[in-house]
């Protein structure tokens, strides 16, 4: 996975950050934190999403410069629009994520952005795909991203299990962003998760003050 | 998109001559610097409150040390619910804003609709993104649409974030502490003009790159208010003299009329179709 969102490389706000998704029984978490900044010196936004939608059961986690990531989110917006209308029926996860793969593989020279893709389709369910800074696509089951992932990839791999509940894998995030933005100064603010299932989507928003906490803090 | 410009899209991918042209030129200059672009180092704020938005900058353009314009207008017009504040290279900022407030008027002609703050939004971003931050334009976007209030910044390289409050330009940081302390979900009119006023005036005390008088300009559904000068700075002097000199002062001696000599080469008339 890629981690080199540094924002030494990016000009203007990077979204320097901690994005996470993980499947559970019945659908998939997807998370991330809050801050944007520049240079990593000023923060520009405490409060950014960064977990976007691009359709209706299908979200996107974006990493690397914010204007390069917009850009791309908003383009691949309105490419699975006309396809969903094309086919007359609402798309793959794996068509959203082939499109923003297209767009990073085909300007790989000028964007500097990386996503994860997740949501819920009736072919296949929940499922997530990584689609890194050079263009790569795969599919994973939990995955993270951005500078702040680093310090989460031992957490991640012990705590993982397939098929947890709904409220394990919300609670499994929540600790991982809590511990990410503990660690990296580049993420922080409030944790954005987002919940998709079959029925519904669920935004559920953790206020820095309500992260849990651990030994050291 | 057809609705919203008469211009023809432009092609794909970046247009760069201008940039390329700017590094040719330095080149020429051999050791000495290309002229700077005038930056207008700025305070600007805006403020949602409870019935519209309130946009505040000082209104001062610097050009290096020397102050350029002590009443340059920041808050410029983009259409008749929407006002832009421009902090960054003052050439850049009026030209987008003026970009954009022709391009909206054309669409609300063509599609008989007032336009609505996301689409002004959409269309800088999408401006900013093609020249890749070559376009010094930070801007604060603020109107009163069908939808509601919304306040939006805009970065030279295209990034868009959604606020409640914000500050931009060489002043911003004094004028963030200020919001960050004072600002309320749903303030009243007289609550939120103070507060703009005084994050201003904060940018302005902390920075020498902004000064002189601050603009007010209030967006509610019923229409704007634009206060120019909302507060004048207390250090204004008075001129003694007046530079403009009476007719007469200077004496005509001679005067000499010379008629020009012009021949008609071509004649050509178009007749206009009025029925």
């Amino acid at each position: 996975m890629e981690k080199h969102y540094t924002d030494s490389k990016v000009k203007g706000v990077s979204t320097g950050t901690t994005i996470l998704a993980a499947v559970f029984d019945g659908g998939v978490v997807i998370g991330s934190d809050s801050r944007a900044s520049i240079g990593g010196d000023y923060i520009s936004s405490k409060t950014m999403n960064k977990v976007i939608q691009v359709h209706d059961r299908i979200f996107c986690g974006i990493a690397g410069s914010l204007a390069d990531a917009q850009a791309v989110t908003k383009a691949a917006k309105s490419h699975l629009s006309f396809h969903s209308v094309q086919m007359e029926s609402p798309p793959l996860v794996v068509a959203a994520a082939s499109v923003l793969k297209d767009l990073c593989y085909k300007n790989k020279e000028e964007l500097q952005a990386g996503f994860m893709t997740a949501g819920w389709d009736r072919k296949k369910g929940p499922q997530i795909y990584v689609v890194a800074l050079g263009g790569m696509l795969l599919n994973q089951q939990v995955t993270i991203g951005g500078s702040g992932s680093t310090y989460i990839f031992g957490y991640v791999d012990a705590k993982y299990k397939p098929n947890m509940t709904r409220e394990e894998c919300v609670q499994f995030a929540t600790n991982a962003l809590a511990l990410a933005m503990g660690r990296d100064n580049v993420s922080g603010g409030v944790a954005h998760l987002v919940v998709i299932t079959e029925k519904e989507v669920e935004h559920v928003v953790v206020p820095g003050d309500k992260l849990p906490r651990f030994h050291d803090e | 998109m057809a609705l919203s410009t008469v211009l023809e899209t432009p092609g794909a991918g970046f247009n760069f001559e201008n940039a390329t042209r700017n590094a040719a030129l330095e080149g020429l200059f051999e050791g000495g610097q290309t002229p700077k672009p005038l930056k207008t180092g700025t305070t600007i704020a805006g403020v949602v409150f409870k019935d519209g938005v309130v946009l505040g900058a000082d209104t001062r353009a610097t050009s290096s040390e020397v102050v350029a314009d002590k009443m340059c207008e920041k808050i410029h017009f983009i259409s008749p619910n929407m006002y832009c504040c421009g902090a960054g290279t003052a050439a850049d900022t009026e030209k987008t804003t003026d970009l954009l407030s022709s391009n909206l008027s054309i669409f609300s002609l063509n599609s008989g609709r007032n336009p609505r703050v996301v689409m002004a939004v959409n269309i800088l971003q999408d401006m900013l993104y093609r020249y890749h931050g070559q376009i010094g334009a930070n801007l604060i976007l603020g109107g009163v649409d069908c939808t509601g209030n919304h306040l939006y910044t805009v970065g030279p390289y295209g990034d868009v974030n959604k606020v409640p409050y914000l500050a931009m330009g060489s002043g911003d940081l004094a004028a963030l502490g200020i919001l960050e302390d004072g600002f309320k979900h749903n303030l009243e009119l007289e609550e939120a003009k103070e507060l703009v006023r005084s994050s201003v005036h904060a940018g302005i005390m902390s920075d020498l790159g902004s000064g002189n008088n601050i603009d007010i300009c209030v967006i509610t559904k019923q229409g704007v208010d634009y206060i120019r000068p909302y507060q004048e700075s207390e250090y204004k002097d008075e001129r003694k003299m007046k530079y403009k000199y009476r007719s007469g002062t200077t004496k005509v001696l001679t005067e000499k009329v010379v008629p020009l000599k012009l021949e008609v080469v071509q004649e050509t008339v178009q007749k206009m179709d009025i029925a």
